[in-house]
């Protein structure tokens, strides 16, 4: 239902990130974008959710297509109002807001207020830690609380899909299986289609039907999510990304050595 | 007439001249929190509003409440334009840009408005009356009382809609991150344009009241100046703090002009505040209720 033909993306009118990037979403289904840390998962995000205007990119090649509508020449806030909803990596909650004020902005293009308070209930069913950090400053909410409130505050659009950029980064093992679980379990419940983009290839393929693998700025790899797990190279994947989560001043070596890796 | 009545005089009306400062204030809070912009010619756009009033009363032969509702739309209209025509280009540019435009700005605006009004200074005059009213040992004029009041109940309105209304939030939010405002469907060129209507609408009130107090002419654009000490004592993007630094700026002023004029011969109005500000610079660089970069460890 979601579909990207052929994008190419360049950002700055030079610099060519996407390369030809062909992909679909299934609708209620999850998706999962798999791929080393430069390879062009967020840019593809960023190019279906209309936001990479706001950092100089553009779509230049091919189509974005959704339900039956191209969707690439629209501004952001119409891209959420027809369903689509990006929820940013690096829990970027607006932190001088409180817990509750995070959510009723999510639900911006909610015209009935009173829906405001049934989508907030709703949050609060899915992450009942969030009702009791309600009235705090979201700034001063731990890592995984941040990660509850950007993924309850993309609820509030009720959206029909939502594409979440690296919901595991930084956090403990246990919160991310705890924020899995709870992906998966709006997905079933809402019918909410998920593009999931990962580096954790192992836990995705958990959770997703279906997935891609993006290498360099093309889609180099697709297939079920048991075809993918099963897959040597993939395999070699994980290994490469059981060393992710060290220091940063590491993370270029460690870059170098997985994409090599995958390359051979 | 003893010490401390002088002194209750001098507060009291250091405390009703604030309250009209912080309403100005207001107008550059609004912005700069919504769209990170420092408008140097907040105290030009008042200007403009009292210019627009008096055209109206005096050139035109209008009445007072049209006068007053003309400079309302005027300036609502103004800031919607000014924000279209130069600021919505200058996003993302370097802050200095922003900067130097509103300089810019304001210089063009001192030379338009005495160039389509005229330069000598004239009356605004409201049915108010100028007897003081008399409150042992207080006396207090009336355009202090209506300005004060004024500015209290706008205060009151911004701020509620700040805290409260949805839109108020979706501002805050856009003042938090403009991407991630963008993220959850908010038109951020429209809040921008909403907030310098906002500040289009405490510029008419701040050129009715201000312009009936000094007469309207370039010199009334100097209220601009006091923008400054207060919004740096209270705080760039705070409503409370553009009323406590209002407070603080008008009662410093007048406390200091009562006890000092008499023997440097005047002007201590002028400088009072900006040494409290500086002196604020160096203690507490974000004021008194500025927002504060959250750091969590
Ligand atoms: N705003 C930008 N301007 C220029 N280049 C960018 C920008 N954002 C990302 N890139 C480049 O595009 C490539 C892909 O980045 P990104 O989509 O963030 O990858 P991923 O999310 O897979 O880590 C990287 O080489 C990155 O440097
Ligand atoms: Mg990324």
């Amino acid at each position: 239902m979601l579909s990207l033909n052929n994008v190419e993306v360049i950002y700055d009118g030079v610099i060519l990130v996407l390369k030809g990037v062909s992909l679909g979403v299934r609708e209620g289904g999850i998706t999962t974008l798999l791929g080393a840390n430069g390879a062009g998962k967020t840019t593809t995000l960023k190019a279906i959710s209309g936001l990479l205007r706001s950092e100089r990119g553009e779509v230049t090649k091919g189509s974005i297509e959704f339900g039956d509508a191209r969707i690439d020449r629209l501004p952001p806030h119409d891209i959420v109002k027809r369903g689509i909803v990006q929820v940013f990596e690096g829990r970027r909650v607006f932190e001088h807001l409180t817990t509750e004020e995070n959510l009723v902005a999510g639900a911006h293009i909610q015209a009935d207020r009173r829906r405001v308070g049934e989508g907030i209930e709703r949050v609060y069913g899915y992450f009942p830690r969030l009702r009791e950090r309600r009235a705090v400053q979201a700034g001063y909410l731990s890592g995984g609380e941040q990660q509850m409130l950007v993924i309850g505050r993309a609820l509030m659009a009720n959206p029909h899909v939502m594409l979440l950029d690296e919901p595991s980064l930084g956090l403990a093992p246990m919160l991310v299986e705890e924020i899995f679980a709870i992906v998966q379990q709006m997905n079933r419940q809402e019918r909410l289609t998920v593009l999931l983009v990962e580096q954790n290839a192992a836990l995705a393929l958990t959770i997703a039907e279906h997935g891609y693998v993006m290498e360099n700025g093309r889609v180099v790899l697709e297939g079920t999510a048991e075809a993918l797990r099963e897959n040597a190279d993939i395999k070699e994947f994980y290994l490469g990304l059981t060393e992710v989560g060290a220091k940063k001043s590491y993370r270029d070596v460690k870059h170098y050595k997985r994409r090599k890796r995958w390359l051979s | 007439m003893g010490d401390w009545q002088f002194f209750a005089l001098l507060l009291s009306n250091g405390i009703l001249i604030g309250l009209m400062y912080s309403l100005i204030a207001l107008g550059f809070v609004l912005v700069y929190k919504a769209t990170d912009a420092i408008n140097f010619a907040q105290g030009e756009f008042v200007m403009i509003a009292g210019f627009v009033v008096v055209g109206f009363l005096i050139s035109y032969g209008a009445p007072l409440w049209l006068s007053l509702v003309a400079a309302l739309l005027a300036m609502i209209a103004f800031g919607f334009g000014l924000e279209r025509a130069m600021l919505r280009k200058l996003i993302g540019r370097p802050i200095i840009a922003v900067v130097m435009a509103t300089i810019g700005l304001a210089a063009v605006l001192r030379g338009l408005g005495p160039l389509l009004w005229g330069a000598d200074t004239k009356p605004l005059v409201l049915p108010i009356g100028d007897e003081p009213i008399l409150l042992e040992p207080l006396f207090i004029p009336p355009i202090q009382l209506v300005g004060a009041t004024v500015s209290l109940l706008f205060l009151g309105l911004f701020g509620w809609f700040f805290l409260k209304s949805r839109k108020g939030i979706a501002m805050r939010a856009v003042a938090d991150s403009q991407q991630v405002a963008m993220a959850m469907g908010i038109n951020v060129e429209r809040y921008f344009a909403l907030a310098w209507a906002m500040t289009g609408v405490v510029s008419a009130l701040g050129g009715v009241i201000w312009g009936n107090m000094l007469g309207v002419d370039v010199h009334l654009s100097l209220v601009g100046l006091k923008v400054f000490p207060v919004v740096i004592l209270g705080g760039l993007d705070s409503i409370p703090g553009a009323i406590v630094g209002g407070l603080i700026v008008g009662v410093v002023e007048n406390v200091a002009a009562g006890y000092i004029d008499p023997f440097v011969g005047g002007g201590t109005k002028d400088f009072a505040p900006y040494v409290v500000m500086i002196i604020a610079l160096m203690v507490r660089p974000y004021g008194i209720f500025g927002k504060q970069i959250i750091e969590r460890v």
